[in-house]
Formats: C-alpha cells, sequence, structure tokens
C-alpha cells in the first residue's frame, strides 16, 4: 500500500497580506459604489411605484371622488362596483380580444422578420435598423397618424385612396363598431410599432443556435428550409419566443395610447387602462373606483402572467434544448 | 509629477462627484418644473389654456398676461382634445394652476376647488349677459367670469344648396334629405362631428326636452329625443355624412376644403371660413326634432375660474380682475381679433363693430333667438354619459329608449352626490 505525502513538497507561499485597512476600505468603497449606483434608482422606484401602490390601495377602501385624500371609509364597495361595472367587464372582453390578435400576429411578424433578415447577405445592417426603427416612435404619434393620414373616413386617407383603386367607396374605418374596422387599424399601428424589437431578440436568438446542428441535419439528410425550421430552429427559440409571449401578453395588457388615441368617445374597444383612467383620471373623478380598479387588474396580470410562465415553461429553455 | 497629482481629487474622486451631482440633480429636478417663472415682479401665478384652433390666440393671452404688473403670470397652453381631464387632475396636486379656464360645473364648487369672484364681478355685473351670470352662480355667489360666448350652429354652402334645389332644413327631417341631395361623389352631404357628440344637447334641445328641469331631476329621457336618436341613425348609416375626417368639427378645414356642404361648427370659425368661401357661406340653427320641438343653437364660451385651494388666491383674484373685468380693450381684442366671439359685457359687445355685419351679425340674431346656456348643474359626468348615448345608439345599433333610462341612472346618481 503506497500513501502520497505532500510532507517535504514546498509549499505554495501563502498570499502576503499586507494589512486590513485596504480591504476593508476597498469593501467600503464597494459599498458606496453600490448606493451610489443603484440608491437613485431605489429611490424612484420607491417613490414614483412603491408609494403610489400603496397609495392606490388605500384610496381604493375609500371613496375618494374629485380628492386623493379621503376620510369616507367605505370598505369593499369600490371593489364590488368595479366588479360589477359592465363597462369594465367588457374591457377585458376588449383586451382578451386584442391579446388573441397581437400576440401571434407580432410574434409571427417579428419571427418571420428575423429570419429573412438573418438570411441576408448584403444590406443586414440597413434592414435590420429600417425595421427597428419604428420602436423609437411615440405611441400617441403613430395612432395620430394612423387616425389621420393612412386610415381617415375620406377620400384622400391613405387606405381609401388604395381601396379607391379597386372601386370600393371610402370607409369610415374608426367612426362605427359594425363592422369592426379599428381592430384593423389598432392592431396595425402596434405591429409596426413592437415588431422591429421582438425581431432583433429573434436574431439575437437564430445567431446562438449552433451550425453543428444544421450540418447534422443535413448528414441525416434533411431538408433545408420547412423541416429544419420546423425541427431545429424553432425548438433551439423555445426560450426566446416565451419570453417574446410573455413580454407581448403583459404590453397588451398595458395597451393604452392607441386605444386611447384613435377611438375617442366610443364605448366599445376600451381595454382595462383606458377604462380605468375614463373611471379616475376622466370626468368621473373617482379615484377609489379607479385604484380598486387598478388592483384588481394587477392581481389579474400577476396571476395570468405566472399561469402563463407555469404552461410555457418560462425558464425551462435551456432544459429543452 | 504635476502638482495636481498630490490633491485628493483623482479621476475617480472627481467621477464619483460628477455622478453624485447628476443624481442630485436628477432628483431635484423631479416636480421641479411647476412652469412658474422667479424672479418676477410680485407673485407668481400660473394660468391654464385649452389650445385654441385660431392663428395668434396664444400670442394674444401671452401679451395679455405680460402686460399684467401685479404678478408674474405664466401660460400652459394645453394640447390635445382632453383638456377637461388634464385641468382636473392638475387641480388635485401642489402645482395645480392658480387660474383657469373652463366652463361652470357645480362640481368644481361643490368640491371648493374654486374660489367666489361675487366681489370683483357685482359692481359690472349689470353690464354681462345675464344669462352668463345666471350660469355662474349658486347661492347668489358667483364663481367664475364669463371671457367669450361661442354660439354653435350649422354652416352651408349656398351655392351647392342652389345647385341641388335644396331649401335650408327646419327639421331634423329636411337635414336628412338634404344631406342625401347634397352628397356627390366628392362632397358629402353634412359633418356633426367625427363623433356627433356637438349636437347631442342641441339634439335634446331641439325634441322640446332639456338637459335638466330648473329644480335639477333629469329632463333628456323622452320620446321625442329617443326619436331623434333614431332619425340620426338613419342619417349615420345613409352615406350622406362625412365620417372620420382628419380635423374635428372646431376646426373649419372640412368644409372649407370642400369635404362637406353643411358642417356643425361654431362662430369662431367664420374668419377662417370667410377668407376661404367669401360670401358663399350661411348659417342655420339645429333644426327642429318632432313636432313639438323648436331650432336651437348653442351658446357656449369659456370662463375664468381662480383655483380657491391655490397659494395665492388674492392675488389671482386681482388678476382676473384686471384682465376680465378691467381691461376692456383685451376683452374685445380676445373676441373679435382672431375667431369671432360674441363679448358677454354688454357694452362691449354693443361696440364690436365686426360683429355688427354680415355673417358675424346673423350668428349673434340667432345666438339671441335660439341659444341654450351653459347649465352649472350638467355636469361632465353627465355629458359623458350622454356621449356614451350617442356612441351606443346612434354609432352602434342599440335600442335608443333603453340607452337613455341608463343615462338617466347615471345623471341621477351624479344628481344625489351633487344636491343630495
Amino acid at each position: 500500500m503506497s500513501t502520497t505525502t505532500t510532507r517535504g513538497v514546498a509549499q505554495p507561499a501563502p498570499a502576503k497580506v499586507s494589512n486590513d485597512r485596504p480591504r476593508r476600505a476597498l469593501r467600503a468603497s464597494s459599498t458606496f459604489n453600490f448606493w451610489l449606483f443603484t440608491g437613485p434608482f431605489l429611490i424612484g422606484l420607491i417613490v414614483f411605484v412603491f408609494v403610489p401602490i400603496g397609495w392606490s390601495i388605500y384610496l381604493s377602501f375609500f371613496e375618494a371622488r374629485f380628492t386623493v385624500t379621503p376620510s369616507d371609509f367605505v370598505g369593499f364597495e369600490n371593489y364590488k362596483q368595479v366588479l360589477t361595472d359592465v363597462d369594465f367587464l367588457n374591457s377585458l372582453v376588449t383586451f382578451t380580444v386584442f391579446a388573441a390578435f397581437i400576440v401571434p400576429a407580432t410574434w409571427a411578424l417579428s419571427l418571420g422578420l428575423a429570419l429573412l433578415v438573418n438570411r441576408l447577405r448584403f444590406m443586414r445592417a440597413f434592414f435590420r435598423s429600417v425595421f427597428f426603427l419604428p420602436t423609437a416612435v411615440s405611441y400617441v404619434a403613430a395612432s395620430l397618424i394612423w387616425k389621420m393620414s393612412i386610415f381617415n373616413g375620406v377620400r384622400f386617407g391613405l387606405a381609401n385612396t388604395v381601396i379607391g383603386w379597386f372601386g370600393v367607396d371610402n370607409i369610415a374605418w374608426l367612426a362605427s363598431p359594425d363592422p369592426p374596422w379599428y381592430w384593423l387599424v389598432i392592431v396595425t399601428v402596434r405591429l409596426w410599432l413592437q415588431s422591429g424589437f421582438y425581431m432583433i431578440l429573434f436574431i439575437a436568438a437564430l445567431q446562438n443556435i449552433p451550425r453543428e446542428l444544421y450540418e447534422a441535419a443535413s448528414i441525416d439528410g434533411a431538408k433545408p428550409g420547412w423541416q429544419t425550421f420546423r425541427y431545429i430552429t424553432l425548438p433551439q427559440l423555445r426560450a426566446t419566443s416565451t419570453a417574446v409571449i410573455l413580454l407581448l401578453l403583459v404590453a397588451a395588457y398595458q395597451a393604452f395610447d392607441e386605444f386611447f388615441n384613435l377611438l375617442s368617445k366610443a364605448t366599445w374597444g376600451q381595454p382595462p387602462l383606458v377604462e380605468l383612467y375614463k373611471m379616475a383620471l376622466g370626468e368621473n373623478q373617482n379615484y377609489g373606483a379607479g385604484s380598486a380598479g387598478a388592483v384588481v387588474l394587477t392581481m389579474l396580470i400577476c396571476v395570468v402572467t405566472l399561469l402563463q410562465g407555469k404552461i410555457m415553461g418560462f425558464g425551462r429553455g435551456e432544459e429543452g434544448k | 509629477m504635476s502638482a495636481l497629482s498630490n490633491s485628493n481629487w483623482d479621476r475617480r474622486n472627481v467621477l464619483r462627484a460628477a455622478m453624485g451631482l447628476a443624481a442630485a440633480g436628477g432628483l431635484t429636478a423631479c416636480g421641479g418644473n411647476t412652469g412658474r417663472s422667479s424672479g418676477g415682479s410680485g407673485d407668481a401665478l400660473v394660468q391654464y389654456f385649452h389650445a385654441y384652433g385660431e392663428a395668434g390666440t396664444e400670442q394674444a393671452i401671452k401679451k395679455y398676461a405680460k402686460a399684467y404688473k401685479g404678478a408674474n403670470v405664466t401660460t400652459q397652453w394645453i394640447t390635445g382634445s382632453n383638456f377637461e381631464q388634464k385641468l382636473f387632475a392638475a387641480l388635485l396636486t401642489k402645482n395645480a394652476p392658480d387660474v383657469f379656464e373652463f366652463h361652470p360645473q357645480i362640481q368644481l364648487i361643490k368640491s371648493g376647488q374654486v374660489a367666489d369672484l361675487s366681489d370683483i364681478i357685482n359692481p359690472v355685473k349689470d353690464d354681462f349677459n345675464q344669462a352668463d351670470i345666471t350660469s355662474h352662480t349658486v347661492d347668489g355667489k358667483i364663481y367664475g367670469v364669463r371671457m367669450i360666448d361661442d354660439p354653435q350652429f350649422f354652416f352651408y354652402r349656398p351655392s351647392l344648396f342652389a345647385k341641388a334645389k335644396v331649401e335650408v332644413p327646419t327639421t331634423l327631417e329636411e337635414l336628412i334629405e338634404a344631406a342625401a341631395k347634397l352628397k356627390t361623389g366628392k362632397i358629402k352631404g353634412a359633418y356633426l362631428g367625427n363623433d356627433l357628440t356637438p349636437i347631442q344637447n342641441n339634439l335634446i334641445w331641439s325634441a322640446g326636452a332639456d338637459t335638466l328641469t330648473a329644480d335639477n331631476k333629469p329632463a333628456f329621457n323622452t320620446d321625442e329625443v329617443a326619436a331623434g336618436l333614431k332619425q340620426l341613425r338613419t342619417l349615420f348609416t345613409s352615406g350622406n355624412l362625412l365620417l372620420g375626417a382628419p380635423t374635428d368639427w372646431w376646426d373649419p378645414s372640412a368644409f372649407t376644403q370642400g369635404l362637406t356642404a353643411i358642417q356643425w361648427c361654431g362662430m369662431w370659425a367664420m374668419p377662417a371660413m370667410i377668407e376661404a368661401l367669401g360670401d358663399d357661406i350661411g348659417i342655420f340653427p339645429f333644426p327642429k326634432v318632432g313636432s313639438a320641438g323648436r331650432q336651437s343653437v348653442t351658446n357656449g364660451g369659456w370662463s375664468m375660474f381662480v383655483n380657491a385651494k391655490g397659494k395665492n388666491v388674492e392675488a389671482a383674484k386681482e388678476y382676473v380682475k384686471w384682465l376680465w373685468i378691467d381691461q376692456k380693450q383685451y376683452q374685445e381684442d380676445w373676441a373679435t381679433s382672431y375667431g369671432f366671439h360674441i363679448p358677454p359685457r354688454t357694452s362691449i359687445a354693443q361696440s364690436a363693430t365686426k360683429l355688427k355685419t354680415g355673417l358675424p351679425a346673423e350668428g349673434v340674431k340667432l345666438f339671441n333667438e335660439f341659444g341654450h346656456f351653459d347649465n352649472i348643474g350638467w355636469t361632465q359626468a353627465m355629458i359623458a354619459s350622454v356621449n356614451d348615448v350617442m356612441a351606443n345608439s346612434v354609432r352602434k345599433d342599440d335600442d335608443p329608449k333603453a340607452q337613455l333610462d341608463a343615462c338617466e341612472k347615471k345623471v341621477d346618481t351624479e344628481l344625489k352626490k351633487l344636491f343630495g
């Protein structure tokens, strides 16, 4: 039986520790830097996020018309009012319809753009920029362009000019809910605004797929095109797709600007945030009911997001590879 | 080695200090921009105005404010279509305006948001249009100073009427028939605004009803109003109505650009219309609805209010008195130099030569003969409820009577909160 020993073998000299002061200073310096960088943002987070959330929860239990410092405690009365309000409940239906359109459409369009741009041999940066640029445009500005230039109801609107070439009479796209042309306007403006951003995410994910997988598939006889897309590209994009769908869903819940600007004084096509805006900051100035609606909506978003994450396996992307 | 190397201010320290200052500056900036300039003489006041469409109005209101020596007055010119909502929200904050324009609405008084201006108006009360005084008075106290009266009616092109052999409509049926006859391949028959809400009160008045009774009970839910809504629905679906115009009813562009033969608009747009179309303009009131109805004109307008919860209530009252009571030349300038408005001061209205002849004089005549003034009890929440009736029963095909019933419930709830 042989044994090995390190006895007698020269050991590496322990690192020389001069004294504790510099290390302490370094630690103090790190702590200072941490607070220097995070402090302002933390203060901003507390002042502009946590305090309003807390205040909103507080207001939701009070009769708070035309005041944000109420004194008339009403318990769950505001919650009861909001949950039996037909307009608020309809806004949830509007959101569902909107999400059913916009989430798959944006996912498909941004993935399609990413695949196209990623395959380009020339001017890739140019096209990537062209598709990404709308992300920088404000939703309000884009909505006004859509409303006043492209989808206005008169003969010189862009959309009416185009359909006029085919002998179709002018359409008042946003005037009436029957037929619901307003969905076309709303969905197209949002597709234009956000597809570029998600395209960039997909391009990054596409560039992370190992080429060896395609080579191995090719050796095994897989045809390029749909077959490799279906069995290699799409599964490899699973984690990104899940994140994109989650972000799209949250963004759909937050829809406000385009609905507010395109459908003023309509009773249809009002998503939850517009309904809550009308309730709290509109003509009624009912901060109690508006806050109760905000709490209900926040809880709903949390539940839906957790469920979606569970169903789609958010964070399990790596395991799925 | 430079002398600076001995200093404690190495690059890292300088960077830290700069970032610290930037962060502190950023935090200081939060909420710091109140729009109140400092360093001027006396108090600093902020006034809110909605963006008027007529060229030169913003410059005019700033010119008046600059001429005032008692305080440093800053003007917030609020663009966009939701001035009311921005104002209501601002009034709850510390950065609320000291002075603002709005319409007389009782919830502002009940919630203590506007100051009693009786002491500055009473000495000249008799020189005001008495209907304006009434619409700003609650329990004997006057809460706002009327700046301008804005009659609203239909504008039409007499040449197009003659060509289509159409008479000026006096009933809603005739208006619907006229719109059908006036429509051509390029021009629609009539334009009542993109969401039809500007004529909602006129529909009520022209049907012989009213928004509220004298003792503040709902008065709009009648069979005649419901029938009028049904008629409007036929006009809406006829294809003869201009819908989805790039500019809304208050802007004369749809009319002057030849998109419509008839447009609902206000007297403020007359100068722009006359410039574009010359003499080819006529006006008529909203036609009567049903056999018991009567033609109607909206006497809209804007008034000045003082924020009762502001820091400078007395200074704000002084400014309002100076500009809207004492400075008659500015009041006339404001009413007649940009768009046309009727000055609420009788003495100014009588001396305003621009309103004496032609189309403006006709506007004044319709104002006097068919005009309905603001009802202080008819609040923004009630207006919004009737907006929903227009949306659901005219633009959507819901039953008008059921919509009016639902609206009446909402209005009733509001009235109970306001009047008990």
